[in-house]
Parts: C-alpha cells; sequence; structure tokens
C-alpha cells in the first residue's frame, strides 16, 4: 500500500470526530452561540464510552451514554450562558477545563487499557477500484456520520427548523418578535452540540485509537471549533475541512512510514500548524467571513 | 409550548446601577459553592471530605514551610492573570498564555544551556528579560495573525500553546537534553549564576516574588490611571464609541497581547530560573489555564487578581497535599477549577441584574420595546 491510498483508505475515520464535533458547532454557532468546551466535551464523552465498552456494553450503549453524559455538561454551560447572560468565551473555557478534569477523574483506572474497536464494512463493487477502493471500506459510525452531514445540510438548506436555527443565531430580537422561543432554541441547540461532542470523543476512544489515554482528545476539539470558521458556517465545507484535517493527522505516519527524516514534534504539529495557516488564509477574506458569519455570534440575548 | 413553565421561573432584572457589594460578595459566593459542591463529589467517590477539606484548606497555612509554597505557587498565576485581565478588559481572548510560559522558559534556559560555564550577576536577570522577550514575540504571532488575517485569536492563540509543548518536547529529547541526564527528557541543571536569589532565607520564594508584585502595582496604575489603559477599556466596553474617538482597534490587539506574551513569558522564565533550575517537561502545571479563571474570579481587577491568585495557589498546593493525605486524584484540581469559574460566572451575574420572582411587586419601570 502506497502512502496515497494509506492516506484515502484512512482519512474518513480520521476525519470522523472532526466531523462530528464541528458538526454540533456548527448548529450551536448557528443559534447565535460561541461553545468553546467541545474539547472537554469530548474528553468527557470519551472517557464514558470507554468504560462503558471496557465493561462488556457494546458500542451501542457507550456511544449511547457518551452522547447523554456530553449533552448533560453542555445543559451546564446552556445554563450559564443563557440563564444568567454570563460571558460565553469564559464559560466555554470553564466547560472546557471541568470536562478535561472529569475525564482524567473518571478515567484514571483505564489509563492505557485497550478494547476491541468496530469491524469495517465495505460496499461491494465499489471498494474493489484500485486506489480510492479503500475510501469504500469503513465502520459503521463513518457511514452514519457521512448521512449525518447530510441530513445537517437538508436541515439547513430546504427545512423550517433549519430557517429558525438561522434566524434566532442572525437576529434573536425578530424571531423573538415573531413568536420563537430563543432561549429554548439555543438551548436545544447546544445539547445537540454536546451529545455531537460526547459521539466525536467516543469515537476517538472506542473505534479508532480504542484505549484511554489521559489527553487523548489533543487539540481535536479545538480544530472542530476551527473547522467551523475554515467552512464558513456551511455543512459541505466543514465537511471537506474534516477530511483535510484527517488527511494531514495520517500524513505524519505516512511520513514516518517512508522512513522520512523528520523529528516526531513536527508531525504531532502538523494539524495545528495547517489549523493556523487556513484560519489565516481563510479569515483574510473578510468580506467572506461577514457575509457567511453569524451575526448574534457570542453575544447574550436580552429581550 | 413552554411560556407557562418559563412564566413561573425568576426573572433577570438589569440593575439601576452595578452593585459594588455584589461585586465583592460574587468570587466569595462562588468559592463557597464550588467547595461544596466539589467536597460532595468526593464523597461520591469515596473519600472523607473532612479529610480531604483539612489537606486542601488548612494544611497551607499550618506551617511557615507550606505557606512559602503557596506564595511560590501563586507568583506565575498572579503574574499571567495580570497580563491577561488587560487584554481581556480590551475583548482580546488571549488564552494561549501556556505556550507563550513555554516559550518564555526556553529562551530563558537558552543562556545555562548554551553558556554553562558563564559566570556573573548579570545571568539571572538576563534570563528573566530573555524570557519574557519569548513570551510577547510568540504571542505575536497571535496579534499578527489577528490584526493583519483577521484571524481568531482565541483559536490561534491555544493552537499555538500546543505547537510550544511540542517546541519543548522537540528541545529536551533532542538537542537540550542534559547527556549525563539518564535519558530523561530535561536539560542541564543550572549554574548557580542563573538562579533568580531567594527572597526569604529558608524558602524557595525569590526575587520574581517581589517583581511579581511590582508589577501588579504597574498593572493598577497602567489600567486604573493611564490614558493607554483608558482606551484598551473604552476598546472592551465599547468599540464603537473607541472607534468614534479614533482609538485603533489594531493598536490595542497588539498591546493587549505583547503584554500578556511579555507576563506568561516572564513566568516561564522566573519558573525555570526559580524553582525548578532546569528546563523539564513539567515545567507548567496549566498555568496558563489556571491563569485564566484566576484573572476572571479576580473581577479582572488587578487587586482582585492579587486575592484569586493566593486562592488558586491554596488550591493547587491544597490539591497536593489531599493527593498524599486523602489519596485524591491530582485530576480533582482541574475539576475543581472548571467548577470555581462556572460558580463565579453565575454570581457575577448578580452585578449587573437581580432576580424578580413573578408575582412580587414590580418596581421596575418598563423599557421601550424596541
Amino acid at each position: 500500500m502506497n502512502a496515497i491510498e494509506f492516506i484515502l483508505a484512512g482519512m474518513l475515520a480520521a476525519a470522523t470526530p472532526f466531523l462530528l464535533a464541528a458538526l454540533g458547532e456548527l448548529v450551536v454557532e448557528r443559534a447565535g452561540v460561541l461553545n468553546l468546551g467541545v474539547e472537554g466535551l469530548m474528553a468527557f464523552g470519551a472517557v464514558l464510552a470507554f468504560i462503558v465498552v471496557y465493561h462488556g456494553g457494546g458500542h451501542f450503549l457507550g456511544f449511547l451514554a457518551a452522547g447523554i453524559a456530553s449533552a448533560a455538561l453542555s445543559l451546564i454551560f446552556a445554563f450559564v450562558t443563557l440563564g444568567f447572560r454570563a460571558n460565553q468565551v469564559a464559560a466555554g473555557l470553564a466547560i472546557g477545563i471541568l470536562g478535561q478534569g472529569l475525564s482524567a477523574l473518571f478515567g484514571k483506572t483505564y489509563e492505557s487499557l485497550t478494547i476491541k474497536g468496530l469491524p469495517k464494512l465495505s460496499i461491494p463493487g465499489l471498494s474493489e477500484i484500485p486506489v480510492v477502493g479503500g475510501l469504500f471500506t469503513q465502520d459503521v459510525v463513518v457511514w452514519i456520520s457521512l448521512a449525518a452531514t447530510l441530513g445537517i445540510w437538508v436541515i439547513f438548506a430546504y427545512t423550517k427548523l433549519g430557517l429558525v436555527i438561522r434566524a434566532v443565531g442572525e437576529n434573536p430580537k425578530a424571531a423573538h418578535a415573531i413568536g420563537y422561543s430563543v432561549v429554548t432554541v439555543r438551548v436545544l441547540a447546544i445539547a445537540f452540540g454536546g451529545a455531537m461532542a460526547g459521539f466525536a470523543g467516543a469515537y476517538a476512544a472506542v473505534v479508532y485509537t480504542p484505549l484511554w489515554a489521559d489527553g487523548m482528545i489533543a487539540g481535536r476539539g479545538w480544530i472542530a471549533i476551527a473547522l467551523v470558521v475554515f467552512g464558513t458556517w456551511m455543512t459541505g465545507r466543514i465537511f471537506l475541512g474534516a477530511c483535510l484535517f484527517g488527511a494531514v493527522s495520517l500524513m505524519g505516519l505516512a511520513a514516518q512510514a517512508t522512513g522520512l527524516d523528520v523529528p516526531s514534534q513536527l508531525l504531532s504539529s502538523l494539524p495545528y500548524l495547517v489549523t493556523i495557516i487556513v484560519l489565516g488564509i481563510i479569515s483574510a477574506d473578510r468580506r467572506l467571513l461577514k457575509l457567511n458569519g453569524v451575526a448574534s455570534l457570542g453575544e447574550p440575548f436580552e429581550r | 409550548m413552554t411560556s407557562w413553565s418559563l412564566a413561573s421561573l425568576p426573572v433577570l432584572v438589569r440593575r439601576e446601577r452595578a452593585s459594588l457589594t455584589a461585586a465583592v460578595v460574587a468570587p466569595v459566593v462562588a468559592l463557597g459553592t464550588a467547595l461544596a459542591l466539589n467536597l460532595g463529589l468526593y464523597v461520591l467517590m469515596g473519600r472523607d471530605p473532612l479529610a480531604v477539606a483539612y489537606a486542601m484548606l488548612f494544611e497551607p497555612f499550618l506551617s511557615w514551610a507550606s505557606f512559602s509554597e503557596v506564595l511560590l505557587k501563586a507568583g506565575p498565576l498572579l503574574l499571567i492573570a495580570q497580563g491577561l485581565a488587560i487584554g481581556f478588559r480590551a475583548k482580546v481572548f488571549n488564552i494561549g498564555a501556556e505556550g507563550q510560559f513555554i516559550l518564555g522558559a526556553i529562551f530563558a534556559s537558552a543562556i545555562p544551556v548554551w553558556f554553562p560555564q558563564a559566570t556573573g550577576q548579570w545571568i539571572w536577570p538576563a534570563m528573566l528579560l530573555l524570557g519574557a522577550i519569548g513570551g510577547a514575540l510568540w504571542a505575536s504571532i497571535t496579534a499578527f495573525w489577528r490584526v493583519r488575517l483577521n484571524a481568531n485569536e482565541i483559536l490561534v492563540s491555544l493552537m499555538l500553546s500546543l505547537v510550544a509543548a511540542q517546541v519543548l518536547n522537540y528541545l529536551l529529547l533532542g538537542p537540550w537534553k542534559d547527556p549525563n541526564g539518564f535519558n530523561f527528557p530535561q536539560s542541564v541543571m543550572f549554574q548557580y549564576d542563573a538562579m533568580v536569589p531567594t527572597l526569604i532565607a529558608g524558602t524557595r520564594v525569590n526575587v520574581s516574588f517581589l517583581i511579581t508584585l511590582v508589577l501588579s502595582v504597574a498593572a493598577f496604575v497602567f489600567m486604573q490611571k493611564s490614558f493607554a489603559g483608558y482606551k484598551l477599556q473604552v476598546g472592551g466596553l465599547a468599540p464603537r464609541a473607541a472607534g468614534y474617538a479614533g482609538f485603533k482597534e489594531g493598536w490595542a490587539i497588539w498591546l493587549s497581547l505583547l503584554i500578556g506574551g511579555f507576563a506568561a513569558g516572564l513566568a516561564g522564565a522566573a519558573e525555570v530560573a526559580g524553582p525548578l533550575g532546569q528546563l523539564q517537561r513539567s515545567i507548567s502545571s496549566g498555568y496558563g489555564y489556571a491563569a485564566i479563571i484566576v484573572a476572571y474570579l479576580g473581577g479582572l481587577h488587578p487587586i482582585g487578581i492579587v486575592v484569586s491568585a493566593l486562592v488558586m495557589a491554596v488550591i493547587y498546593i491544597g490539591g497536593d497535599n489531599a493527593m498524599v493525605s486523602a489519596n485524591l486524584p491530582i485530576a480533582a484540581v482541574r475539576v475543581f477549577q472548571g467548577s470555581l469559574l462556572l460558580a463565579y460566572l453565575i454570581a457575577v451575574a448578580f452585578v449587573r441584574y437581580r432576580l424578580e420572582w413573578p408575582g412580587a411587586v414590580k418596581t421596575t419601570t418598563y423599557r421601550s420595546l424596541s
């Protein structure tokens, strides 16, 4: 298997934690809320999923536990920011620190233990194509994530629900005036974002690298937040961005396998450096961000 | 749908003017609440809450030796938080102090690592200065990205912290590894002149604590008395007004980040030239992140931050004690920090708002519906 085949085959799985968390954050931000706690929410979901799977609960229950737990944690964020109009940046950081702390606390006795991942499912025919065939052999969560991407795109492009979420984010006062509860929409969006971060963490800990280690999320939650900016709040572009980061995180492994003499720390930093560079390139187009950005992002709503 | 249930909940009503009482009480209430919640968590974990509370809250004060450790821990937290608070008040969210701290430590270590034989009283001051410059340089990347490329400073500064940790790893596993260090990821031990002189005999508290206090006074004068500090605050509170007054946003971002980076870099330098005496992997016990909490808990005010830095240092030292005496995992400190900030963010709402229960006598004047 050469490097390109290796990256193509593994890209979607590597992209899935980024993708799930970024899709969740997309919905939260479209509703006008900036939740910076994704890293901690992912870590919390990851450790709970790992514990459930480790004790024989199975992957489905593991994901379920992760989704519920991270959604519950994100509701604390909702309580503080929506109930008490707290600074969303500070509250997001606090939830992030809390989530990472709780995950380290719960995961202490599970440190470095491993479990079994999930089998890969191939699409007959397509998976036999040379070079790109690897793209069509993925585990079930990857397939579900792709469906979720499509679903969220449809919701924002074609449904009333999508319009309501966007209205709340663009102009909460107007949305309130025509009878929508801004707080209800935002609470639900935050809980959805929390659950997605939990799934993302669960995928990282029980499927992608089925082991638990403190700090294993390694900045992926932050990159997911950056992905929402890269994708300029558009589902399709966020998906492409997630694939890019999936590929980048595999490039390090591919480079090491070919015996390239590069310090491993540089390869580990690659996703962070790419984030910084891409963030600079995309943000430099101020019009693009202004046109696609969410008008009330981060501002507390006051009737 | 939910209007009937929401209507029975109390609502926040904006106060005529901010309550000073609430501003002073908020951090105390937050600390009490966080303490109660976390002790409850320790009970669930099967620990003796009284033993934990004793180890965390009393042991740090029982001897001069342990209290001096609190002062030692408070130093970097105080320094970093003073720098960050200036930026936060200007709404420049530099959350990458961790990376600026690491770069400060690396820059400072360059002198003793490259010139291990050098002697002279100039070495430790040069290290502190170099460290502060290193931190400011690292922060200037974020400033450039924000001002010239319009990139979000939260994400860029955080990413740079993750990169900084890898730079440190690279140096300690590669070129800067102590050849006689049994392959441990650490640099050589620094020479005597590379160490900041001790301030209080018999303790590890050194002159850098004095520098930190002086800089806290400087932060107070800068933010409360100077025109530049005033311009930063206006930019944070009313960006449009600042724009009309001709206060440049780019200038505020550069200044905020350079001050934040300078302070964090200085703290990093003081850590390697002080209690550690060498460059190690674990030079920062999450100071850069904890300092964000310290800054908020201190109300982003230079005097408040002095108090909150001491509180946070007690939590660190007390957490270490509880780890030994009550078998509490060290991660409990992070849980405490996160819950403390959340409790504070709730409590601080009462500075600008008060709760009004439905059915109570309405004392507010109705605001025009806009």
